[in-house]
């Protein structure tokens, strides 16, 4: 099977621009799906609205395309009613953490196995370039043409304070880590969330100077630095990629079955 | 270990959206954008089958086929 027995051809090719960083995620996505031998029919992924979101109409799994930033909180249901599933959640920055920001911690908090994926290109494509809560200080904008004064948050570290029990991060220059990354995270038993920065050549890439996407995807390159390098260590202004956490604690579709287990016991007497 | 031998180096055209960065990242040139901005294999030959085009393009527009070239076996 190849990654192209994965996708809704019919819709091909995709509405992402040339060269955005959100088809490169695509393109791990599946080959994680792939080389887990997961099957198309126990998969489910919903997604929110942005341009990220239309990846889930173009993967042939169960897929809900749902409100803005409600892809957890839809696939919480879906893993509530049916734990059997493997659930996997692609969302942009302003999805996860703007809109749905509520959703995205208390799912963290809960612990439930839901696989999050948060496509970062720090800015609102789809509606024409607004800055989100992950663009950071100093970033232009549509809606900020003199560069802005809103500190960002880190996923990273958001994550990991929520709760989340698997947290990492990588780029779309490294695709094979992220696909490495995903499979790690769909295995994790628990809430899982992995930040991929995802180049925006359209909007962020052209009003920050940053170049095209071949260029953009080389600043990937040197802004960031495997955990536990030395690079790293030398270099704290740089952005840590790999696994930052990755624990054991109940989860929480158990937890239910055993307080199910629980209120009935005597039922029936 | 056996060298891999590129077979076929498969880019769908319709898929392909010219964004080059198949082409700025291969690290042997083997792939050039056309005039109609849509990515080419030049130098198969020159290929050494690093997937890394197809692994990064974000159009899901490029396939490769990997030949059986030599042993096999792992020294």
């Amino acid at each position: 099977m190849a990654v192209q027995d994965l996708l809704r051809q019919r819709f091909f090719p995709h509405m992402w621009c040339p060269g955005c960083g959100h088809g490169t995620v695509l393109n791990s996505l599946l080959r994680a799906v792939l080389e887990l031998g997961l099957s198309k029919n126990e998969i489910v992924m919903t997604s929110g609205i942005g341009c990220s979101a239309r990846i889930s109409g173009y993967v042939d799994f169960h897929s809900l395309h749902t409100l803005h930033g409600r892809a957890l909180a839809f696939a919480t249901g879906v893993k509530l009613s049916k734990p059997e599933l493997t659930l996997l959640v692609p969302m942009g920055d302003g999805d996860a953490l703007a809109i749905g920001g509520n959703h995205f911690i208390h799912a963290a908090r809960r612990n439930i196995d839901i696989t999050a994926i948060v496509m970062n290109n720090r800015i609102y494509g789809m509606t024409g370039g607004q800055f989100s809560p992950l663009s950071g200080i100093g970033v232009k904008a549509t809606t900020a043409p003199y560069s802005t004064i809103d500190n960002n948050f880190d996923v990273v570290e958001l994550a990991t304070a929520a709760g989340a029990t698997f947290v990492a991060r990588s780029t779309t220059y490294h695709a094979r880590e992220c696909t490495e990354l995903i499979k790690k995270a769909i295995l994790h038993k628990g809430f899982s969330v992995v930040e991929i920065l995802s180049q925006c050549p359209t909007h962020f890439g052209r009003k920050n100077r940053e170049g095209d996407a071949g260029q953009m995807l080389e600043n990937y390159k040197k802004i960031t630095a495997k955990r536990g390098s030395k690079a790293l260590e030398e270099n704290p202004g740089l952005i840590g990629r790999g696994i930052f956490v990755e624990k054991e604690k109940p989860e929480y579709c158990q937890e239910y079955e055993k307080t199910i287990a629980l209120a009935m016991k005597g039922a029936g007497r | 270990m056996a060298k891999k031998v590129l077979k076929q180096l498969i880019i769908n055209r319709d898929w392909c959206k010219g964004c080059g960065i198949c082409v700025k990242f291969c690290p042997r040139q083997v792939l050039e954008l056309d005039g109609k901005d849509k990515s080419v294999c030049m130098r198969p030959e020159a290929c050494i089958c690093c997937m890394m085009c197809e692994l990064r393009c974000p159009d899901l527009a490029i396939e490769i086929i990997i030949g059986q070239g030599g042993q096999e076996e792992d020294e």
